[in-house]
């Protein structure tokens, strides 16, 4: 992926001032008949959803209690898994979007609810609210592109530290809760300032996460096997546990990395947003982000961000609603010439995947591999990875030479 | 502890706080009461609701709702009202309402709405409301209640006005199948209830009232608009000859209550009253309302109640009308006005630096961009 600025075809390139303003004003209207229509039915569904999601958590816990036994173990796992990723997908991520405020209910209300993860939900709500929603995709600017440790777009200058990136990405995948913990107090950042000039935010935000995470880890790791002890479950109740935060991770992280990995999904330049009108902003939401096709079921268990375009459209409608606009926003797609991009979720988790591997290599190395070259292009590597930046720098500059030579070749 | 003696009592406690703690740390973020709640919502303990256990229409537009309290309700006087928080069309609203009944047996409570035009709770209770239903409660408040030295009485009731009043009657004489029961606490009281009321069948517990009026409980002397035209209050004494001896219980809109208010004050006569919503008369330009990361656009004649509430932001409330403070927040900047009669309030330096000006958000609107706390 390249941002699209510099793209050789502008994927949006045919839309005027105008079009774009006029795309604008059909999304408002779609966002306002849902507004206009929010009430009762949403109520009663996202009540239903946190109450099944308890009913679950307790339920499996319970199960656990007996967790020696092997089905009450595989049972109660699957069930403890499901309530995890409920709580953080369908219910806190979008209660902390605000997407229930409008009930009035304290207790299911943005600025009150806490999940079960280890980012206490104010700090999450910043991080991911105020920044990734504000800039998706911008290249810089959303830390969510790569959180900061990776390669997620061509004209990231390519090191040989990014060849461990689909590893880097995997261990994030499995620590996910922690991941995003980290990436909430900007870790890496604030570590490379010296401890005494670090902020009092900074300072309070590791206390508290820490807090969260104590508690968390005594609920999960201590309180519900030690409460198995009576019959001889300790341990498998410990590992249900472990079982349940890990699936959790692998799975919350899947589906988000689906949401603006996936090939096609465009990044934008940092200078591109300044000025940027209502109606451009919902035009880079609409190529900024990918959707995950599928049933009910996997709707509910991605929190609904298997419609990532229509969340990020209008991230404080309420979830269940997405499904009923899609239809409307995918006409707008072809209404006004864009790629609407879903894909069942092995494929969208492949090319998301896909992606980060080709990008942990050089430009082009991937693509140009084959099984022939493959010495050279491997020589190559080891070149560029053990070569200073110099000797990278050369080797770009003839691949890029080379290239624009075939090109020409091609259009003779 | 002074010395090594522990009461089971202690004892009892200590163990139940260390259960609590356990059940805390296994239900993190979560309380145990989230989970209880769902099984058992008026137990003891956890935030006060209600089950509505029946509606009983008592005119076109008005019906008496009979709810059973959580576990911890604390009981009220006659007179008193409770707030209940209901979900109309999905969202949370607050309303204050009258109870109409003395402490019952059953340990049900019940409250009489009349639908007010246009009015979202009042509407929604009287017509759509379904046995089964939970609601959300406050403890009932209230000052308007008897005075137990004062024999002598007059009731003023107009329209749902009516409502506290027969919540008192019906303490004094509880109705049963076989009639009015004569209490002996109730003998020495002389009672007259002048009940205005649109026209007669509009007329909310008309036939509770006949019927204390036939048994000689009460002196009744019903005012219907179209029949008798409006009531002119200086014209009381020529329906009640009495009235200087009796003290004045009053409920019904503003007009009236101010209008008995002056000719009350006017003669020196005791007067109590309680009012169902504030009358606004002033209106001035409005501004942006801040609170917190909300920014809205906050009309001079809206409160801020409001405004903040359809902005999506959790706001403390109470009456609505300006009377339990139940609603003030700290004005950090800006200007209000107090919808009642203008005055504004205006945050100063001095005042911001030390948390903010104390402002009823129910009764004062935008009067120019303006920032609060929640
Ligand atoms: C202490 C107290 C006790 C009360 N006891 C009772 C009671 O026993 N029975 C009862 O029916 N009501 C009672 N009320 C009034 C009640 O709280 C609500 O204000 C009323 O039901 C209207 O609410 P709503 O949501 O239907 O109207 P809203 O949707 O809030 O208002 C709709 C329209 O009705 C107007 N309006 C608001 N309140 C009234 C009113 N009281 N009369 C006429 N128009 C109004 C508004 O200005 C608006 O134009 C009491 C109020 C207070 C403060
Ligand atoms: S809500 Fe009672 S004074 Fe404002």
């Amino acid at each position: 992926m390249t941002t699209i600025q510099k793209k050789p075809v502008d994927p949006t390139a045919h839309l005027t001032a105008e079009d774009i303003e006029n795309l604008g004003k059909e999304l408002d209207a779609i966002r306002q008949e849902v507004l206009d229509t929010r009430g009762e039915r949403d109520a009663r569904y996202i009540r239903r959803v946190i109450k099944a999601q308890r009913g679950l958590e307790a339920g499996s816990r319970a199960l656990l209690l007996f967790s020696i036994f092997p089905p009450a173990w595989i049972a109660g796992t699957t069930g403890l898994s499901i309530a995890k990723i409920l709580d953080n997908m369908e219910v806190g991520h979008n209660i902390m979007h605000g997407q229930w405020d409008w009930m009035r209910d304290p207790k299911i209300h943005s600025t009150t609810w806490e999940w079960d993860n280890a980012t206490p939900s104010d700090m999450w709500k910043h991080s991911h609210n105020e920044l990734h929603h504000t800039y998706t995709n911008v290249v810089g600017k959303d830390n969510d592109l790569g959180y900061g440790i990776m390669r997620v777009d061509e004209d990231q200058r390519w090191q040989p530290f990014f060849l461990a990136q689909p590893l880097w990405n995997f261990i994030n995948a499995c620590f996910f809760e922690y991941g995003i913990a980290a990436y909430d107090l900007e870790l890496g950042k604030n570590l490379a300032i010296p401890k005494e000039k670090r902020s009092e935010e900074f300072k309070t935000g590791v206390k508290r996460t820490l807090g969260k995470i104590r508690k968390q880890a005594t609920k999960d790791y201590l309180v519900h096997p030690a409460l198995s002890i009576p019959t001889g479950s300790f341990l498998p109740t410990l590992a249900a546990n472990v079982t349940a935060n890990v699936v959790r991770n692998l799975w919350t992280h899947s589906v988000i990395m689906c949401g603006h990995f996936p090939e096609g999904v465009e990044t934008f330049e940092k200078k591109s947003i300044d000025g940027e009108t209502r109606g451009e902003w919902y035009l880079r939401q609409m190529l900024g982000s990918a959707n995950i096709s599928g049933g009910r079921a996997l709707h509910m268990m991605t929190g609904n961000l298997s419609f990532q375009i229509e969340h990020h459209l209008f991230p404080d409608l309420p979830s269940n609603r997405y499904a009923e606009v899609a239809p409307q926003v995918q006409a707008l797609f072809e209404k006004y010439g864009l790629a609407y991009h879903t894909g069942p979720l092995p494929k969208q988790v492949y090319s998301a995947w896909h992606k980060i591997v080709r990008l942990s290599l050089p430009n082009g190395w991937l693509a140009e591999t084959t099984p022939v070259n493959a010495p050279k292009q491997l020589a190559k590597l080891y070149k560029m990875t053990t070569g200073g930046p110099k000797v990278r720098r050369a080797i770009e500059a003839r691949d890029r030479q080379e290239a624009r030579r075939r090109a020409e070749a091609d259009a003779a | 502890m002074t010395d090594t003696l522990v009461r089971p009592n202690d004892l009892d406690r200590s163990w139940r706080s260390r259960l609590s703690r356990v059940a805390e740390a296994a239900t993190t973020p979560l309380l145990p009461a989230d989970y209880l709640d769902l099984v058992a919502p008026l137990r003891s303990g956890t935030d006060l609701r209600a089950r509505i256990v029946s509606v009983h229409p008592e005119t076109r537009d008005a019906a008496t709702i009979v709810l059973k309290p959580g576990a911890d309700w604390a009981g009220h006087v006659p007179g008193q009202y409770l707030r209940i928080g209901i979900d109309v069309n999905g969202v949370r609203e607050w309303r204050a309402y009258s109870l109409t009944h003395g402490p019952r047996a059953d340990g049900l409570i019940s409250i009489t709405v009349k639908a007010v035009p246009d009015g979202k709770v009042s509407n929604h209770l009287v017509h759509a409301a379904r046995p089964g239903t939970l609601v959300h409660l406050e403890q009932a408040t209230g000052d308007f209640v008897l005075d137990p030295s004062q024999t002598r009485l007059l009731f003023v009731t107009a329209g749902s006005g009516v409502t506290p009043v027969i919540g008192m009657l019906r303490n004094l004489f509880p109705v049963t199948d076989a009639g009015v029961v004569d209490l002996p606490r109730s003998k020495r009281l002389d009672i007259v209830v002048v009940h205005v009321a649109p026209s007669e069948p509009d007329s909310i517990f008309l036939d509770n009232l006949r019927e204390l009026d036939s048994h000689g409980s009460i002196t009744l002397v019903p005012r219907y608009d179209d029949q008798h035209g409006v009531l002119d209050v200086d014209a009381l004494a020529d329906l009640v000859p009495d009235l200087a001896e009796r003290t004045t219980y009053a409920c019904g809109p503003g007009g009236l209550l101010d209008a008995l208010t002056e000719h009350h004050a006017e003669k020196g006569l005791e007067l109590f009253t309680e009012q169902f919503r504030a009358g606004f008369v002033e209106a001035g330009d409005g501004g942006t309302l801040t609170i917190g990361d909300i920014t809205v656009e906050a009309d001079g004649a809206t409160p801020l109640l409001d405004v903040a509430e359809a902005a999506g932001a959790l706001m403390p409330s109470g009456c609505r009308m300006g009377v339990c403070f139940g609603c003030v927040v700290p004005l950090k900047e800006g200007a209000v006005r107090d919808l009642r009669n203008g005055a504004i309030t205006t945050a100063d330096p001095i005042s911001s630096a030390n948390g903010g000006v104390p402002i009823q958000t129910c009764i004062n609107a935008a009067a120019g961009p303006c920032t609060i706390d929640r």
